[in-house]
C-alpha cells in the first residue's frame, strides 16, 4: 500500500515540488498519476523509490517510513516495488534473457529460480521468443516489454510506470497499457504516470492529477484534458 | 547475498579485468614494479640486519703486532695478552698464515699475489677470544696500552657503520612503501573507476530493483584484489630474478658479504608480497566504491 499524507518536498535549491499531498493507493489498484512537466509527478515517483526524502508529511510505501527509512533498508523497499522508465534502460551488451535474469541475481535468486521464472515473465509480456536477442536489434515497443518484464521478475506488490510510452507509436502504447492492466489483474498493485490524455481516456482507471505540487483532482473511471490547465474527472470540472 | 552470488561476483569480477584487458595489464606492471622496489630495499635492509647480528655475535678482536718486533718478541707477548680482563683465550697468527688465508679467499685470482709471497706486507697478529660481548670497549683500550699492538681491528666499527647504513637503507625503504603504495592504490583506484564507469547504467539499475551496496561491491573489490595478487606474484619471481642475479652479485662484488639465500626467505616473502597486493587490491577499489556508490 501507498499512502502520502500532507506531504511537502522541497528541493536544496529551493523549488517546492510538492506542497501538501495527501493519497492513498490501496493494493491491487491501477492507477494514473497524471499533470504537466514540473507539476511534482517524478517527485513522488521518486519518493516512493527512495531516491528522495520528504521535507515534511509522511510517506509510507509497503510497509516501508521513506521519512525514517535507514540507508540499509533501501534496497529491501525496492524488492518490493518495480520500476519502468520511459527510455526502458536495457543494458546495451546483454540479451533480452539476461537483462531481465541479471536482477533476480542481484538479490541473490539461484540459478535454479532463475531459470523458472526468467522465461514465464518473458512469456507473460509477449517477448519470449526474442529472449536471445540484444535490446538493439529490438523495436521500441519490444524493448519496453523487456523493460516490464524485469520490473515484474522479482514479483513485487508494486509496479511504477514513469512515462512508460513516452517512445513509443499509438498502437504499440495501447499494447502496453494492456499489458499493464494485465499485469494489475493479475494482483500488483499498478501507478502509471503520464500526460497522454488520449491514453489515459481509454482506460476507465482512477486518475489523480497534480500540479503546481497539490492534488487537483483524484477521479475514479475519469479522464483529464489539459485544456485551460483545467481538469476533469467523469466529466465534471473540478477545483 | 545468497551461496549463488559467489560465482556471479567471481564471474564479472574477473571478466572486467578482461574487458579491459590494457589497462588491467598496466596496473598488474606498474604495482609489481613498485612491489619490487619496495621488496629490493626490503631485502637489502634484512640482509643488513643479519650481517649486523652476525658481527655483534662475533666475540673476537684481531691485533697486529708492530712491524719492527721479531716473530719471538711478538710470540712473548701471550702472556701479557692472556693476562687481560676478559680475554678467555689468545692465538697467534704469523703473517704467513694470514697471507694464506688472504689468498685462500681470492681464489682464481691469488695468483696474481703469489709474487709478494717473499716480500710478505701483513704483520703477524693474534686473535683475541672474548669472554663477556658486552665489554668490547673496554678489552680494545686494554689491548691498546700494551706495548707492541700496534692496531687493533674487530668488527665492531663495522658494525656500527653498517647500522648507520641500515638506518639510511630504512628511512628509504619507508619512504618508498608510503610512496610506492599510495601510487599503487591510486592505480588500482582508477582502473576500478573505469570498470565502474563503463558499468554505471548496470549499477544504477541493481540499485533500482533492490542489489545491496555491498552485492554491488563485491565484484569491483574482487578485481581490485585480484590485480592485486597477480601484481604480488609477477613481483614475487621478478624479486627473485632480481635478488639472484643483481643485488647478490652487486653486493658480493662490492663486500664479499655472504647474502642470505633467497629460499630462506622466499615463503615469508611471497607471503608479504601477497598480503600487500591484498592490501592495495582491497584499498584502491573500496576508496574508489565508496565515492562511486555514495555509501
Amino acid at each position: 500500500m501507498v499512502k502520502l499524507l500532507d506531504t511537502y518536498k522541497t528541493y536544496d535549491n529551493g523549488t517546492k515540488a510538492l506542497k501538501g499531498v495527501t493519497l492513498t493507493i490501496e493494493d491491487g489498484e491501477f492507477v494514473f498519476i497524471v499533470g504537466p512537466s514540473g507539476s511534482g509527478k517524478s517527485t513522488i515517483i521518486k519518493m516512493l523509490a527512495a531516491e528522495v526524502r520528504p521535507t515534511s508529511g509522511k510517506v509510507m510505501v509497503n510497509g516501508f517510513n521513506i521519512g525514517a527509512i535507514r540507508q540499509r533498508e533501501i534496497p529491501y523497499l525496492r524488492r518490493t516495488i518495480g520500476v519502468v522508465f520511459q527510455d526502458f534502460r536495457l543494458i546495451e551488451n546483454k540479451s533480452v534473457h539476461e537483462n531481465v535474469a541479471f536482477v533476480m541475481r542481484a538479490v541473490g535468486a539461484s540459478p535454479r529460480a532463475i531459470k523458472k521464472r526468467v522465461p514465464y515473465v518473458l512469456d507473460l509480456v509477449g517477448i519470449l521468443h526474442k529472449s536471445r536477442r540484444l535490446p538493439g536489434e529490438l523495436s521500441g515497443g519490444e524493448q519496453q516489454r523487456v523493460a516490464i518484464a524485469r520490473a515484474l521478475v522479482n514479483n513485487p506488490s508494486l509496479i511504477i510506470a514513469d512515462e512508460p510510452t513516452g517512445n513509443l507509436d499509438p498502437a504499440r502504447s495501447f499494447e502496453l497499457m494492456t499489458l499493464l492492466e494485465k499485469i494489475n489483474m493479475l494482483g500488483t498493485t499498478v501507478v502509471v504516470v503520464t500526460h497522454e490524455k488520449e491514453l489515459v481516456n481509454q482506460f476507465e482507471k482512477r486518475v489523480v492529477t497534480i500540479d503546481g505540487g497539490i492534488v487537483i483532482s483524484d477521479k475514479t473511471g475519469g479522464y483529464y484534458s489539459e485544456r485551460m490547465n483545467l481538469y476533469y474527472g467523469n466529466g465534471q470540472i473540478q477545483h | 547475498m545468497g551461496k549463488y552470488s559467489i560465482r556471479y561476483f567471481l564471474h564479472e569480477g574477473l571478466h572486467s579485468i578482461v574487458v579491459h584487458g590494457f589497462m588491467s595489464f598496466a596496473a598488474v606492471t606498474v604495482i609489481a614494479a613498485c612491489l619490487l622496489i619496495i621488496g629490493t630495499f626490503s631485502l637489502v635492509a634484512y640482509n643488513i640486519d643479519v650481517l649486523i647480528d652476525s658481527l655483534e655475535a662475533q666475540n673476537e678482536i684481531a691485533i697486529y703486532i708492530d712491524e719492527s718486533y721479531t716473530r719471538e718478541q711478538a710470540l712473548a707477548l701471550e702472556a701479557q695478552l692472556r693476562s687481560i680482563d676478559n680475554v678467555s683465550d689468545v692465538i697467534f697468527v704469523s703473517k704467513e698464515e694470514l697471507f694464506d688465508d688472504y689468498l685462500e679467499t681470492l681464489g682464481e685470482d691469488a695468483v696474481i699475489m703469489e709474487d709478494l709471497r717473499d716480500d710478505n706486507p701483513l704483520r703477524d697478529s693474534y686473535r683475541i677470544i672474548m669472554k663477556d660481548v658486552s665489554l668490547h670497549a673496554e678489552t680494545v683500550e686494554a689491548l691498546e696500552q700494551v706495548a707492541g699492538v700496534a692496531e687493533t681491528n674487530s668488527q665492531k666499527e663495522l658494525s656500527d657503520r653498517l647500522l648507520q647504513i641500515r638506518q639510511v637503507v630504512n628511512a628509504v625503504s619507508y619512504t618508498l612503501i608510503a610512496l610506492l603504495g599510495a601510487i599503487s592504490v591510486f592505480i588500482i583506484s582508477n582502473v576500478v573507476r573505469l570498470a565502474m564507469f563503463a558499468r554505471r547504467e548496470e549499477i544504477s539499475i541493481m540499485k533500482m530493483v533492490g542489489a545491496t551496496n555491498g552485492f554491488i561491491r563485491v565484484p569491483f573489490v574482487i578485481e581490485g584484489v585480484a590485480l592485486g595478487l597477480m601484481a604480488a606474484v609477477v613481483a614475487f619471481f621478478a624479486q627473485w630474478g632480481v635478488y639472484r642475479y643483481i643485488v647478490s652479485g652487486l653486493m658480493q662484488g662490492i663486500a664479499m658479504f655472504d647474502m642470505v639465500p633467497f629460499d630462506a626467505f622466499a615463503l615469508p616473502l611471497l607471503g608479504a608480497l601477497i598480503l600487500a597486493g591484498l592490501g592495495l587490491g582491497v584499498g584502491g577499489s573500496v576508496l574508489t566504491i565508496r565515492r562511486f556508490l555514495k555509501v
